[in-house]
């Protein structure tokens, strides 16, 4: 794995388009994730995950762990700081907090991911919209679902800053952050090599409050390949 | 009060005030048996900017960080907080975490969304997980503090700086911003899955078309500040040592200075509360734990 040195120069990019030679018929496991709702399952050192925005414009948001150590996990800060920008696109690679690569991105044909963003919570939509919108449902109620079901040892502490695949959130010259649309599509996907053995977090986001999900949260597909 | 202090501050300090060496690399002195309590106001050598205010606001106590030290302070609700330049091109990495529940911590991205920045300043607050305002800018004489949350962990300080461990280097060795606070938080019950995303107060960190971080060397000048009001009981850490991106080629060593009196919450009128709605339902959130 190469590790970037800090006088390297950047190696993010705007988008970066590339398709995945590998054929679903392959795959070791071919899922149908319906609208709105969390899965946590894992995915080994080696085996390739691909996430496919089935319908378009459908938000994933993802948080990783290792699955050896459930205090590792997916830090956007850490992967921001080594590949020296906010987008994740084909070459991107996935750091955690102990400054270890997790996954790296293998294939992208929607060609821009964001990590700024975050996941929607009630409590956060409380302060984005309306008090009254408390009562709806969101990612972070979607995470806390999925992690006290499994009691796997994960649980609030650990939902980290995510990975909102199929979102793009550009930071503008003067220091704003925007909400924009129209990058991904339908059948777009993103696939990304595991570099060590993962918990994989998804919430398929059940946010209808902005146009994240196009005001129409969808299903999302996933399939994992082992090596070659 | 300023908000565009433009001089670099060679202004005089009062004729009393204690000298503001760097602690870690000029050792105080004891206090002698008869005044044991070491407690001198040193807010009185700040710059004559970052004084603004303070000796009519009343200033409980004050200190002077040095260059990559790090610690930590619970806080109540209604103190306000004024950090301080000392140096130029300080960084100062802070964390928030709830003192009613530490698992109530600051959230660096419901934070950006909710105001849709990428930059702090006045009129910005500083949200937790749970959708209330913990900190808020009440007053800025930079205009950008970075939010995008870089730390620098000790193999990403070896490779820029070289080692420079305690056994040749004393008090002068290295420590990474990442260390620092995993002390700091440690010492109220938190692990390294808990440190958060820190806020890189008096850094400027821009975003090109490619997404590309571009750093602005230099951005605080010796004498700019921040007030932070703090809406909630909160504990409060610091790391100064330097931003991962800053191109110094060696380590730098700046300090901090800060002084803290009380102000009571936010009014109904306060800056922060109308500069937008979001603000205003986070600090109202707020307010409902102090019912």
């Amino acid at each position: 794995m190469n590790t970037p040195t800090p006088t390297a120069p950047p190696s993010a990019a705007a988008i970066r388009l590339h398709e995945s030679p590998l054929a679903p018929a392959d795959a070791v496991s071919d899922t149908h994730h319906p609208a709105g709702e969390p899965i946590l399952f894992r995915v080994n050192k080696g085996q390739t995950l691909r996430i496919e925005d089935v319908e378009g414009n459908q938000a994933a948001d993802v948080i990783f762990y290792n699955a050896d150590d459930l205090a590792e996990h997916y830090s956007a800060t850490d992967t921001m700081l080594q590949q020296g920008g906010i987008y994740l696109t084909t070459g991107s690679v996935l750091m955690s907090n102990e400054g270890r690569p997790m996954l790296t991105l293998t294939a992208d044909t929607c060609g821009r991911h964001d990590t700024l963003g975050g996941a929607c919570a009630a409590e956060s939509n409380t302060v984005r919209y309306a008090l009254r919108k408390k009562y709806m449902h969101s990612c972070r109620d979607n995470y806390l679902i999925a992690l006290q079901h499994a009691d796997i040892g994960l649980g609030k502490r650990d939902l980290v800053p995510n990975i909102n695949f199929f979102m793009n959130v550009p930071v503008t010259a003067d220091g704003g952050l925007t909400f924009a649309d129209g990058v991904s599509g339908p059948g777009k996907y993103v696939e990304m090599r595991a570099e060590m053995d993962l918990w994989v977090l998804i919430s398929n986001c059940p946010q209808l409050n902005n146009p994240c999900n196009g005001w129409n949260p969808t299903p999302i597909r996933l399939l994992v390949w082992d090596p070659a | 009060m300023s908000l565009t202090t433009t001089s670099t501050t060679a202004a005089v300090p009062p004729a009393s005030a204690p000298a503001l060496d760097d602690p870690l690399l000029v050792l105080p002195g004891n206090p002698p048996a008869a005044d044991p309590v070491d407690a001198p106001a040193l807010w009185q050598g700040f710059p004559a900017a970052a004084r603004e205010g303070l000796a009519e606001a009343g200033v409980a106590w004050s200190d002077v960080m040095p260059g990559g030290g790090h610690w930590s302070w619970r806080l109540r609700r209604g103190t306000v907080l004024r950090l301080v330049a000392l140096d130029a091109g300080l960084n100062a990495s802070l964390v928030l975490y709830a003192a009613h529940d530490k698992l109530e911590r600051y959230n660096m991205p419901d934070s950006l969304k909710a105001q849709h920045t990428a930059h702090y300043s006045r009129g910005h607050v500083l949200m937790s997980d749970m959708g209330r305002a913990m900190a808020s800018i009440v007053q800025d004489s930079l205009g950008w503090h970075d939010p995008l949350g870089a730390l620098m962990d000790t193999a990403w300080m070896q490779r820029r700086y070289g080692e420079q461990r305690y056994g040749e280097h004393r008090n002068a060795m290295h420590r990474s911003g990442k260390d620092g606070l995993l002390i700091e938080i440690g010492k109220h019950g938190l692990a390294r899955r808990d440190l958060i995303a820190p806020v890189n107060l008096f850094s400027k960190v821009t975003v090109d078309e490619e997404g590309r971080f571009a750093f602005h060397a230099g951005h605080a000048r010796a004498g700019d500040f921040v007030d932070l009001r703090l809406d909630m009981d909160v504990v409060l850490a610091i790391s100064t040592a330097p931003h991962p991106l800053d191109p110094a080629t060696t380590y730098p060593r700046r300090r901090l200075g800060l002084a803290a009196w009380q102000a009571g919450p936010a009014a109904a009128d306060d800056v922060c509360r109308r500069f937008r709605g979001e603000n205003a339902r986070a600090l109202r959130n707020t307010d409902l734990l102090y019912l």
